[in-house]
């Protein structure tokens, strides 16, 4: 079933397309510690991939690999069917790839309307100049992106703290609010790096109902970094093992918890280096 | 427009008045919601043309005349539209509670027997789905929200604007059978069907006809002035009669404005954006909001809590003689005038209260600080008494006769009697039609002249005209030295300390009254707070020694109050326990209208009831729970009992 290129059809009814960005043995070196060793995966369109593995594993630097925030040394990224060259992280924020990051990176002292809208500044064409004066056209551009913002703030149901400054939020708030920031970008591939760490069990599954959601209503492809095993095998279509820098294990849930290295893994067996 | 509906008399119907307003306050807003972070808002003839568009696709789907349509979901103009479409299509809307369970929902879509369901989102049309295979004559489901449906099978489920959009494709087709069937309606067909929250048994539905509703919103609307340029926030639930008359009976006949929050949880910012002038909240919202502002308070700068201190002092002095238009000193009319500046004003404004002309509240008997509170910053609240059954208004207070142990006089067109056990019954043109399928109850509540029994006791006070409650005529019994026994009575005297959320008496045909109670989380959590008293949970608060120590003096005092009247003075509380667990509506011990279920306490806590009087000085038990999800799980605690003391008899002193 998924070996046909232009994807197929989830038993839940979900379209997957075809491959969007497939990396190439990927090497990723920090000084004389390799951080990914030759690795390769693909994404489909509009799946929700996960990346698992212990700490330290590689996960999060796999993660800005694909951003295109790290350029690796060795390896190719092929994107939307062309290979993707180094660039500079204007560009890397044009390309339609948002995040969230493991340790909340929102503007403290900022509302939570105003942390969104900081996620459409890709989407605005008029300069400082223009801006400042607040007419015509950045008058206009303004009033779209802000009816986008609150589509997203009417979807993540966060209206009620929509002018709260985000520092008096609590944490499970927080990382809802990154997620509503990150899907102002209007991105079509959404990275999130362990969206439901340090959450109760209902912030979990809230969360999991909005990344679902989110799939779901505007069809986009969702990486996602996640320790809760429970909560990857119920989200994700496909999933990535990792352990010291390498894959030891991708397909199905259900393969993965089948496959004896990533069991070793977890489980914790001697390693041979 | 070509509708001739309405008669020599006035419009006989719903959509008669919607159509009369169309016309005659086109432009004038009717509803607006905040969405997306803007009050969107729609005009009377705008309203109009939305709830045609509904109707004329209800009528494509094949709605028939006589046809009950179930409406769930939280206050939104979608939904109020969903039930004037139900009339005009000659159906009956049934507005369910949003909170139900699906077993709750399934007993009442099926003994209704609707045909189609219009629910709000994901969530209810989830539920509906669950107890479909109990559902006999249900057909198809009109869903609002789309969010999380689009893959849900749509052989049966439509999206609201789709059924809009087929009406209006079809509107050369069926607007001839449209404006027949709504010629039909007249005063005696049916307009609304609401199930009552059933505080015994089985949930049932009060028929209400075009009359019950028509005649009581004008007489209720004149008897407050009410205006259309009026604004009310819609926020407590669709099936409570209350709601249904405020935001379709009152906002029709008078052609005000309806605004629905964004949400539950913006209802607070959504009401000061409002500022509604119509307000209506039960005397828990008050509650609150008075316990946030006493909280907030607390923790303000020692310069403003002596500001406030020292201006509250002025307005509880003469603030509710300047709203009752009372002669009162130039002195202290200044005094309040600057009040009004510093403190009354800002304070209103913050709790959305600066506009409110009409306040009331109603449900459960109000503190008198609390009430006493809202009138001194000149708010006009005031009590009013009334039922489903009587489409709401049986007594109101009239502005300048307000006062918290009352529920005022007769509203216009209501006559009262009070039978010789003290039940009151009423006779009025808002009397209902029927209990639906149940003629049993129907003929026990009202007799052949339309007199309905309120099944709550009270008496009229000779002095003033006004009615006082004191409790549900059936829970009013007798102790076994044969005085009177109100536990109703007591629990308010004791619910009214901030403390308390909770309480329920025993002693009917005992010789002693006993009492359970539960701390309010909020107010005792805060003051455990200010102390340094370290809890983790509700049960472990609720048995700190302090906590009982600071309810035991309440019990006390409110026996002290008890033993001055000469007729419940027998009503006092010897012993009490402190609950391990907050009483609550998915357990069934409240009803989803949070009042007491006496019998289901009773046998569920049985082992602790004979504690209270067997002389123990403490109870083990173990209270089976349910979570909102619905599962199950069991809470075990060991609760000290207390004795409390218990004041004379004045009675019987007077008589020795």
């Amino acid at each position: 079933m998924k070996d046909q290129a232009d994807g197929y059809v989830t038993a839940d009814g979900r379209q997957i397309g075809p491959v969007v960005m497939e990396m190439k043995n990927i090497t990723l070196r920090f000084g004389g510690v390799e951080a990914i060793k030759d690795i390769s995966l693909d994404i489909r369109e509009g799946e929700i991939r996960a990346i698992i593995g212990p700490n330290g594993a590689g996960k999060s630097s796999m993660l800005n690999v694909i951003s295109g925030f790290y350029v690796p040394q060795d390896g190719e990224v092929w994107y939307k069917g062309a290979r993707r060259a180094p660039m500079k992280p204007f560009q890397v924020a044009q390309q339609g790839i948002a995040r969230t990051f493991q340790n909340i990176a929102l503007f403290e002292g900022m509302s939570v309307l105003d942390n969104v809208m900081t996620g459409r500044l890709t989407h605005m064409e008029t300069g400082l100049f223009w801006q400042s004066l607040w007419k015509g056209k950045a008058e206009r551009e303004e009033t779209a992106n802000r009816e986008v913002a609150e589509k997203i703030i009417d979807f993540l149901e966060i209206q009620a703290i929509r002018k709260t400054p985000v520092s008096r939020l609590s944490y499970g708030l927080k990382k809802r609010v990154e997620l509503a920031r990150a899907l102002a970008a209007e991105p079509s591939i959404l990275l999130l790096d362990e969206p439901m760490a340090g959450m109760n069990v209902e912030e979990k599954e809230d969360m999991s109902r909005f990344i679902l959601d989110v799939n779901d209503e505007f069809g986009t492809t969702i990486v996602l970094i996640e320790h809760d095993m429970g909560v990857v095998m119920d989200l994700s279509d496909r999933v990535v093992v990792m352990d010291y820098g390498k894959k030891i294990g991708d397909g199905t849930p259900h393969d993965v918890r089948n496959n004896q290295d990533v069991i070793d893994a977890y489980l914790g067996v001697a390693h041979d280096d | 427009m070509a509708y001739k509906l309405v008669s020599a008399d006035g419009p006989q119907s719903v959509p008669a008045l919607l159509h009369r307003n169309a016309k005659q306050f086109a432009n004038a807003p009717a509803y607006r919601e905040k969405e997306f972070g803007i009050w969107q808002s729609w005009t009377w003839s705008q309203t109009r043309d939305e709830v045609e568009a509904l109707a004329l696709g209800l009528l494509e789907l094949g709605a028939k005349e006589g046809d009950f349509i179930a409406i769930i979901g939280r206050n939104r103009p979608y939904l109020y539209w969903a039930m004037m479409a139900a009339e005009m299509v000659g159906a009956v809307p049934v507005p369910l509670y949003q909170d139900a369970n699906a077993e709750e929902m399934a007993y009442v879509l099926d003994h209704c027997g609707a045909r189609f369901v219009i629910a709000g989102d994901q969530e209810q049309v989830d539920k509906v789905l669950e107890v479909e295979d109990q559902l006999t004559q249900f057909e198809r489901i009109i869903y609002l929200d789309p969010r999380g449906l689009r893959k849900y099978d749509h052989s049966a489920l439509d999206q609201y604007t789709a059924v809009q959009e087929m009406g209006r494709k079809a509107r050369d087709k069926q607007i001839k059978e449209l404006e027949a069937r709504q010629a039909k309606l007249n005063y005696d067909s049916t307009g609304v069907m609401l199930y009552t929250s059933g505080t015994t048994g089985k949930p049932k539905g009060v028929v209400l006809s075009n009359r019950n509703i028509i005649e009581t919103a004008k007489s209720s609307s004149e008897f407050d002035g009410l205006r259309q340029t009026d604004d009310i926030l819609a926020y407590l639930p669709m099936a409570w009669v209350g709601d249904f008359i405020f935001s379709v009976g009152q906002a029709l006949w008078t052609g005000f404005c309806t605004n629905c929050p964004e949400s539950a949880d913006t209802m607070h910012v959504d009401l000061r954006e409002i500022g509604p002038t119509y307000y209506f909240a039960p005397p828990r919202v008050f509650e609150t909001q008075l316990t946030s502002v006493m909280i907030r308070m607390e923790d303000a700068s020692r310069f403003k809590k002596w500001l406030f201190d020292r201006f509250m002092k002025v307005a509880r002095k003469v603030g509710p003689s300047i709203l009752d238009g009372k002669p009162v000193g130039l002195m202290d009319r200044l005094k309040y005038g600057l009040g009004e500046l510093m403190i009354y004003g800002p304070l209103k404004n913050t709790l959305g209260l600066s506009r409110v002309r009409v306040g009331y509240t109603a449900g459960e008997a109000i503190g008198p600080e609390i009430f006493d509170f809202y009138r001194s910053l000149g708010i006009n609240l005031k009590q009013l008494y009334g039922q489903t059954e009587a489409t709401v208004f049986i007594t109101a207070q009239p502005d300048g006769e307000v006062r918290s142990d009352t529920v005022g006089v007769t509203c216009p067109g209501v006559e009262l009697r009070i039978a010789d056990n003290g039940e009151v019954f009423y006779r009025s043109p808002g009397v209902f039609v029927e209990y639906y399928k149940n003629p049993e109850s129907t003929a026990d509540t009202k007799d052949a002249e339309g007199w309905v029994a309120t099944g709550d006791a009270g008496f009229i006070e000779e002095s003033t005209g006004h009615l006082r409650i004191i409790d549900r005529a059936k829970d009013v019994g007798k102790m076994a030295d044969g005085s009177l026994f109100a536990p109703k009575y007591v629990e308010n005297k004791l619910k009214f300390f901030p403390n308390i959320l909770e309480a329920v008496v025993f002693g009917n045909g005992r010789s002693e009254c006993t009492a359970f109670i539960n701390i309010d989380l909020t107010a005792v959590g805060n003051w455990a707070e200010r102390n340094n008293i370290g809890y983790a949970s509700y049960q472990e608060l609720a048995r700190h020694p302090q906590v009982m120590d600071q309810i035991q003096s309440h019990v006390e005092e409110v026996n002290a109050s008890i033993a001055e009247d000469e007729m419940l003075s027998g009503c006092q509380v010897h012993r009490f326990v402190v609950l391990h667990k907050e009483l609550d509506a998915d357990d069934g011990e409240l009803t989803r209208t949070r009042k007491v279920r006496r019998k289901v306490i009773g046998e569920k806590f049985e082992d602790i009831i004979n504690a209270l009087y067997d002389g123990s000085p403490s109870v083990s038990t173990v209270t089976e729970v349910t979570y909102e999800d619905g599962r199950k799980g069991s809470i075990a605690a060991t609760l000290e009992v207390r004795d409390a003391k218990v004041f004379a008899d004045n009675r019987k002193k007077a008589a020795a």
